[in-house]
């Protein structure tokens, strides 16, 4: 393949990613690079060098968006990101020390989880609670408008998130993703945290995750300049767009036919991963 | 000033960040392929590239003699600054708003990445 096919290509799958991703919140990370492994055969470790690449363009090319509909809070998303930017450099550190074939596996199941959560309906499970001692102590409580009110909420069980968020932020160093799926449960079962201040609270956290693997991704040579710059621009551009085309479209629908395709990825994966082809 | 227009003025600027980052790569990647529209190219197998692509100081070099690749790679680099950028403006926000506690947490965040990005390159 010459190098300006390639470009084509690599830039038309991460738009689709990007795009997908973007309109059903389950981010392009995940999508590019099975996308690149499977059907490209490019290496693993140069589809999660240009994936977590295009995770910090998505995170901080839609922050303004999230910020200006008063749903995410910047508290709880800084104390958190303690926990996944010290996570992210531990998982990124265990990349260059695990076989390819292991990191395959994982991302298989990460695939499968984010398959079963497309499944179910696209809301969270807890109510608006009051803050225990830690999260009142933190002052991490905030509001959030609901039908053109203001809600308060308060916020538990900070040390049960605290841990989660690590997890969500060693995996993210381990696959190049923003692992918002994780980062989102933390938030939304652990800490009671209503969902739409969990979702986007977690997308403004998810660059600054990443940038805390990035030096470490660079340094290893994770991130190629040939294969990091049409996804980069790809998933950008399709996340752009699927913003754009969100409130036009049947989420539902979407949602159901993408979590057939990750799991299809998913099985993909795994197996490759368990044969050595990955 | 209050959290919310402090989260917007910053959301501006990543987004600002972001879009200066896109054309930077832009720009390499077309330079790229103008210089390499006959190469072959296989990513079957990683093999990690030299200092001018894994490094800040060999980046920088690469992009100032114009390489295509340290173009590119110079442009990403801006990307990573734009969250590395935020939590710094947090750290300048919550102090403005006389919080010690989250200028504090800030702080840390804000350590953990510059030790992460200038440890490993």
């Amino acid at each position: 393949m010459t190098a300006p096919t390639f470009t084509l290509i690599v830039f038309a799958v991460s738009a689709l990613a990007g795009f997908l991703g973007a309109l059903t919140g389950l981010g392009g990370g995940v999508v590019v690079v099975p996308a690149l492994t499977l059907a490209l055969g490019v290496d693993i470790k140069y589809a999660i060098g240009a994936s977590l690449v295009s995770v910090i363009a998505t995170s901080s090319g839609a922050a303004a968006a999230y910020v200006r509909e008063g749903y995410s809070n910047i508290r709880i998303g800084m104390l958190l990101e303690i926990a996944t930017t010290l996570g992210a450099i531990v998982g990124a550190v265990l990349a260059a020390h695990v076989t390819t074939h292991a990191i395959a596996i994982v991302f298989g199941l990460v695939l499968a989880q984010a398959a079963y959560q497309s499944f179910l309906p696209g809301h969270g499970s807890s109510t608006d609670v009051e803050s225990d001692a830690l999260g009142r102590k933190l002052r991490l409580g905030g509001t959030y408008p609901v039908d053109g009110e203001m809600h308060s909420y308060g916020v538990r069980n900070v040390p049960t998130g605290f841990g989660l968020m690590f997890g969500a932020g060693a995996l993210s160093g381990l696959l190049g993703i923003g692992s918002g799926a994780v980062k989102v449960i933390a938030m939304d079962r652990a800490m009671k945290i209503p969902f739409k201040v969990s979702t986007t609270t977690s997308n403004f956290m998810i660059g600054v995750t990443a940038a805390a693997s990035a030096g470490v991704y660079l340094s290893r040579g994770y991130i190629d300049p040939r294969v990091a710059m049409p996804v980069m621009l790809g998933v950008l551009g399709g996340a752009f767009l699927g913003t754009r085309v969100l409130a036009h479209a049947r989420v539902r629908t979407l949602r159901l036919i993408f979590g057939v395709v990750v799991a299809a990825l998913a099985i993909e994966m795994i197996t490759n991963g368990i044969l050595g082809k990955v | 000033m209050d959290d919310r227009r402090l989260e917007i003025i910053i959301g501006n600027l990543l987004r600002a960040g972001v879009l200066l980052a896109a054309a930077v790569v832009l720009a390499g990647g077309i330079a790229y392929l103008a210089q390499n529209h006959g190469q072959a190219v296989s990513y079957r197998t990683f093999i990690a590239g030299g200092d001018d692509t894994r490094t800040l100081a060999g980046i920088a070099r690469s992009a100032a003699h114009l390489h295509s690749e340290g173009i590119i790679q110079f442009g990403l680099l801006l990307l990573i600054a734009t969250p590395v950028a935020r939590v710094a403006l947090a750290v300048v926000g919550f102090s403005l708003e006389r919080d010690r506690l989250y200028a504090l947490v800030s702080l840390i965040v804000l350590a953990i990445l510059a030790f992460s990005l200038l440890h490993a390159t």
